[in-house]
């Protein structure tokens, strides 16, 4: 693809994901800069940032522990049924945090609060971690620990100062995700009661259906956001090299050897698991005897089963289209504007759903009527929240594809276009496969921008799940969440399958 | 890349963001015609309305499905929250395909009516509902009366220990022990009801004696009312038809229930008397198919309805009240004008200066 084509194409990509943005520039100019200061400048607003900027580094780190332990047990030891565990660790990721939180609500007493919130923000987002780690991992060529321990480095001292930072940008990238996830995340910190900035933007809009008081809170949010990346940036600077020099193939690590730190690895893996795929599942089957509100009729069911699918499949196609001239901006032109439009790519990915709903609903009444209300302007919407996790993995999967394929085939006379297609996609496809299966899956658990966006009458699983537990009516809520988990957990099995740790000799 | 190469690209992305915001003030202009050419296509029936409703699909959606077999007019139905709902029409404007916004309470309605996107309602058809219950301007009307009451566990409040009135609840004896949902619009008509009655300065004393006689905060009554039940809190401050709603959930009657309403009595502020309701958007004003709505809403058969079904008050003359609940008249309710209710922003500001939310 000609360079001007990539660029206009990545620009139109991140002006979709600065929709958000500039709805927010337009309803916090309207308020006025005294309204401003009046909403931002208090100590409730000040006591609400720290708050969120404390839990995204809680979460954060929690999860940076479980999801590289875990990825390590799975891919470089010999921990017992290595893949059944490789597989099951992935799997949490399917859960939507609302679900998590009303499970264990209803599973512990008087569980609410920062640190309950804490739990199972990092019990359900730690696959971010886990995943793009377990992947690095199988990867890494074991010549460097092979040279460090020759040069009589202890096995540990090997583990965490070779093997562990070869894998950094790995732990970065997942780290960011959680971080930027814990931000925009409303379920769980509503139903467990920590006032963070989400869910006062949300409660604004309940307090006297104040639409400006909670779209001004919600700028805080991108300020977070910034720093957030910014944060990120500055823990790449000091990156080093990564990849392998030389010819030849590189070979499957070697294993760890446990000792007698198997069993104790086995069941601390365990009880990670089991919390985070017992609990929900313990509380879905008690949902199902419980109560005598009728499940809704399977019709009903299926129905929103499809149209799940449907806008979710849309979604994702609509946002790997968009990331595909970012990431592959980013992997083939580095440089500023590069740098520039991924960053900005990610800008609105720590807003609420509500506030990205807000935001095309104001897109769609203004500038794209004929799409209001349809499935296409929720699938906008889709892309403007989860353009990022596209956008990184089509980049990781253009810089593993080695250019110099691409440089062959332009110098036989191909065009940019058709290397393109022939050469860099197929290469970089399972990749963007990989990212496609991400970003389908987390349009599946979406809600709040569901529920402004989605055309009249049309429910999806999410959205029959809350119209029912709203209503407190657990039984009828049961089968939606049951199957929202259920297709979820498909692309989450293929994304852990494709980390390697399902293969016998890759690691 | 350089710079300077980059240059053109930044100015072309520029370009475009202020093409949007062009195009967003252009069509802003166009849309006002448009709407107004709709209007006018709307006054012939196309035996189809649009109703957004921010009541639960649970309540609502028998009533709906009666008027379409009724009428024959079909009836496009968008669910979700009452405020979220008032949000999205607010950021719609004039260009909402909604005609008819169903509001689980009158505060939504007020705030969708201060927009100016209501349409005038005609007098025959407000003239059904008791002034009291309705907008002055004739812009919404109340479908359904909900009361204030204090959900209470028998087991834990015991009958004689019931408070005559809701500002007892900021004494010793209580504390920790009531519920409440401060960002729920019923508890907000509440307090704003309090202030008109007994003006601003006791009502900062309340708020301020339930934060600090540790008042338990939770998102909304029907929690409330299930923590009441299971023990987990003694009382709380709710409307009148959430134990139904749990008894119902619950498969028992609402007698067999640890939860127990407790109307404040002698005219109390604490059994203040609030509506769900509905109110008309401009476009729709002289639909006839959502007129035919407006009075299905306030007919017998839609009134006995909610009064079986949800156990809301019925708010038309010659429908009672659900068998076993008290009548209306007989509560001795304060007697509050919804229209007074008016002032939200200043009890928002209470409520959160307060620190309950």
């Amino acid at each position: 693809m000609p360079r001007p084509a990539l660029a206009c194409g990545a620009s139109l990509a991140v002006g979709v994901a600065l929709i958000p943005l500039a709805y927010l520039g337009i309803r916090a100019g309207e308020a006025g800069w005294d309204r401003i200061t009046e909403e931002l400048l208090t100590e409730r607003t000040g006591a609400l940032i720290g708050r969120s900027l404390a839990l995204a580094a809680v979460v954060t780190s929690a999860c940076t522990v479980l999801g590289v332990a875990a990825a390590f047990l799975v891919t470089r030891t010999d921990l017992p049924a290595r893949r059944l565990f490789g597989v099951l660790a992935a799997l949490p990721l399917a859960i939507p945090s609302y679900v998590a939180a009303f499970a264990w609500v209803s599973a512990v007493q008087d569980f609410e609060g920062f640190w309950a919130a804490a739990l199972v923000l990092a019990l359900v987002s730690y696959p971010y971690v886990y995943l793009p780690v377990a992947a690095a991992l199988v990867g890494v060529d074991p010549a460097q620990e092979e040279v460090a321990l020759s040069l009589g480095r202890g096995q540990w001292r090997t583990t965490v100062g070779v093997t562990l930072r070869q894998v950094r940008p790995a732990v970065a990238a997942g780290a960011l995700l959680v971080a930027l996830y814990v931000l925009s995340d409303f379920g769980a910190v509503s139903i467990l009661r920590v006032n963070v900035l989400t869910r006062a933007v949300f409660t604004l809009i309940n307090l006297g259906f104040d639409r400006t008081g909670a779209l001004v809170l919600a700028t805080a949010l991108v300020a977070l956001t910034i720093l957030v990346l910014l944060a990120e940036q500055f823990s790449r600077r000091r990156a080093a090299r990564y990849a392998r020099l030389g010819g030849g193939a590189p070979r499957p690590p070697t294993r760890l050897r446990l000792g007698r730190w198997r069993g104790p690895a086995v069941l601390g893996l365990a009880a990670v698991i089991g919390a985070a795929l017992g609990v929900p599942a313990v509380s879905l089957v008690r949902w199902f005897g419980e109560g005598v509100s009728r499940p809704g009729s399977l019709g009903e069911l299926a129905d929103a089963a499809g149209n799940s699918l449907w806008v979710s499949l849309l979604g994702t196609a609509l946002t790997l289209l968009l990331a595909l001239p970012v990431g592959l901006l980013s992997a083939r032109v580095p440089g500023l504007l590069a740098v520039a439009l991924d960053r900005l790519a990610y800008l609105s990915h720590a807003l609420p759903g509500l506030v990205i709903g807000l935001s095309l609903v104001f897109f769609g009444i203004n500038v794209a009527y004929p799409l209001y209300q349809s499935v296409w302007l929720l699938a906008l919407a889709y892309a403007a929240l989860f353009l990022p996790l596209a956008v990184a993995a089509v980049h990781g999967a253009a810089a593993q594809a080695p250019p110099v394929l691409e440089d062959v085939a332009r110098s036989l006379g191909r065009r940019r276009a058709y290397v393109l297609r022939t050469v860099t996609l197929p290469l970089a496809a399972p990749g963007i496969g990989a990212g496609a299966a991400l970003v389908f899956l987390t349009c599946m658990k979406e809600l709040p921008a569901t529920l402004l966006l989605r055309p009249t009458g049309m429910d999806t699983l999410a959205t029959g799940l809350w119209k029912h537990t709203s209503v407190a009516a657990y039984a009828a809520a049961a089968p939606y969440a049951a199957l929202l988990v259920l297709i979820a957990a498909v692309p989450t099995w293929w994304l852990s399958a494709r980390t390697g740790v399902l293969t016998r000799t890759g690691g | 890349m350089t710079i300077s190469g980059m240059r053109p690209l930044l100015a072309s992305a520029l370009g475009g963001l202020l093409a949007l915001g062009v195009t967003a003030c252009g069509s802003e202009q166009a849309a006002q015609t448009e709407a107004a050419g709709t209007a006018e296509a709307r006054a012939r029936t196309d035996e189809k309305i649009t109703v957004y409703s921010g009541r639960s699909e649970s309540l609502v959606k028998p009533v709906l499905e009666d008027f379409q077999e009724a009428s024959g007019i079909t009836v496009e139905v968008r669910y979700g929250d009452t405020a979220q709902m008032a949000a999205q029409l607010q950021e719609e404007g004039s260009r909402s395909p909604a005609d008819v916004f169903l509001a689980q309470d009158a505060g939504a309605l007020g705030a969708v009516a201060e927009k100016g996107l209501f349409a005038k309602l005609p007098e025959d058809v407000l003239d059904k509902v008791p002034s009291a219950y309705r907008d002055e301007d004739g812009e919404w009307v109340g479908v359904t009366g909900r009361v204030r009451t204090m959900a209470y566990n028998t087991d834990q409040v015991p009958k004689d220990n019931l408070p005559e009135s809701v500002f007892e609840l900021t004494e010793p004896e209580w504390k920790g022990k009531v519920g409440i949902a401060p960002t729920n619009g019923s508890f907000q008509a509440f307090i704003t009801a309090m202030r008109v009655e007994d003006g601003d300065e006791k009502t900062e004393d309340f708020l301020a004696g339930l934060k600090a006689n540790d008042a338990q905060i939770r998102e909304g009554n029907s929690q409330i009312v299930a923590d009441v039940n299971s023990g987990r809190l003694a009382s709380g401050l709710v409307n009148h038809y959430y134990v139904y709603e749990l008894a119902k959930e619950e498969g028992t009657d609402v007698d067999a229930l640890k939860a127990r309403n407790h109307f404040f009595p002698n005219k109390d502020i604490g059994s203040l008397v609030n509506v769900s309701g509905v109110g008309v958007l401009d476009r729709a004003g002289d639909d006839t198919d959502v007129r035919e709505f407006v009075d299905y809403l306030l007919g017998t058969q839609a009134q006995t309805y909610f009064a079986e079904q949800t156990y809301e008050y019925p708010l038309i003359d010659g429908v009672d009240a659900a068998p076993g609940l008290p009548s209306l008249s007989s509560l001795n309710t304060p007697d509050i004008d919804l229209n007074d209710l008016d002032d939200l922003a200043t009890t928002i500001r209470m409520i959160k200066e307060s620190g309950l939310v």
